[in-house]
């Protein structure tokens, strides 16, 4: 139970600091043209390494091989770039994935 | 009718706070319901999940979040492992310090409910003619904050009170990583980032215990960015 209040107080503030960060150094100056550039080339690299680490210790060895997963991410592409709404897109892959773990 | 015509400004603020936000009405109280039927299925107990909803609010993180306490992380590394998830919330902040200039008493809330889609949402849609803008992007923030309490907490009532075959719900995680992914595609047309992202991926997978891949790719991730700031930096991609 402690632990878990702990755990909260400890993400509430981690997640907070990072909204407020800019906030608190750049309200006077502007930031300088290296965090422009970071803030730019960041979210891309940041949103790969975030899927390729969702895949990392996928058993690909043994049945069923990472495919529920694998075709769980194919259908939320496919399906955004398609009709790119996001709730459908989540939604989608979600469900194909857990059919997919069920059937193999 | 004086009464009516003063009010009207401010509930037609509402209002339009209330439609800009639909969007995010559908996709909050569907992703915090599986986030809660994800929490109690992990044996967590239900009150973790409005809790997470009011203090923490952090879609992805929460998902990580319960994940790392199901299986008995630390308290340190899920610090460090938000911290590492929500560096990107940083990065909002640095395009909203202009639009969020003179909020006044509002400042505290919008930057703590800054989250993908308020951001996403507040740098797409134009505030009423004659409104409040800061007003505006107040209760647009407090109504998607409102929405995402409401799904988190009736997935952990139901999931609580029957209990699910949930083994696969998680993946919702993923795949909200995988759209991420795709927008990031549209945006930013150029090789690089996705290759440095492949490299220094491989990289933590040879080199790095797995639990701290995360640490070790990014930062592998950030040298590989500062090398290539010479050759990416100077022609952009249409800013």
């Amino acid at each position: 139970m402690s632990r878990l209040l702990a755990a909260v107080a400890v993400m509430a503030a981690v997640t907070l600091a990072t909204r407020a960060a800019p906030f608190l150094l750049f309200s006077r100056k502007r930031p300088p043209a290296f965090l422009d550039y970071l803030q730019r080339y960041v979210p891309p690299v940041v949103m790969s390494l975030l899927v390729l680490s969702s895949f990392k210790d996928l058993p690909f060895r043994q049945s069923p091989w990472g495919i529920p997963a694998l075709a769980g991410a194919a259908a939320t592409a496919l399906l955004h770039l398609w009709k790119r709404n996001v709730l459908l897109s989540i939604a989608g892959g979600t469900a194909i994935h857990m059919v997919l773990l069920r059937l193999m | 009718m004086e009464p009516t015509a003063a009010r009207a400004p401010r509930l037609g603020t509402l209002a339009a706070a209330f439609r800009a936000g639909l969007p995010v009405l559908l996709g909050y109280t569907t992703i915090g319901f599986a986030f809660g039927l994800v929490l109690t299925g992990a044996g967590l107990p239900w009150w973790l999940s409005p809790l997470m909803a009011l203090f923490v609010y952090a879609g992805a993180a929460q998902f990580m979040g319960v994940g790392l306490l199901a299986s008995g992380a630390g308290v340190l590394e899920i610090g460090v492992l938000t911290l590492l998830m929500n560096a990107r919330h940083a990065v909002y902040g640095l395009s909203m310090l202009g639009r969020y200039e003179g909020a006044g008493a509002w400042k505290p809330y919008l930057v703590f409910g800054l989250t993908d889609e308020t951001y996403g949402l507040l740098t797409t849609v134009e505030p009423p003619e004659g409104s409040d803008r800061i007003r505006f992007y107040g209760l647009v923030t407090a109504l998607n904050q409102l929405w995402w309490l409401a799904g988190c907490t009736a997935g952990a009532g139901l999931g609580a009170a029957l209990p699910f075959d949930t083994a696969g719900l998680d993946f919702a995680l993923t795949a909200l990583f995988t759209v991420l992914l795709v927008e990031q595609l549209r945006v930013v047309r150029r090789a690089e980032p996705y290759l440095v992202a492949l490299a220094s991926g491989a990289l933590a997978l040879l080199l790095a215990d797995s639990r701290d891949f995360l640490l070790v790719s990014l930062l592998a991730a950030a040298a590989m960015l500062s090398a290539l700031r010479g050759r990416l930096d100077t022609d952009g991609n249409g800013r």
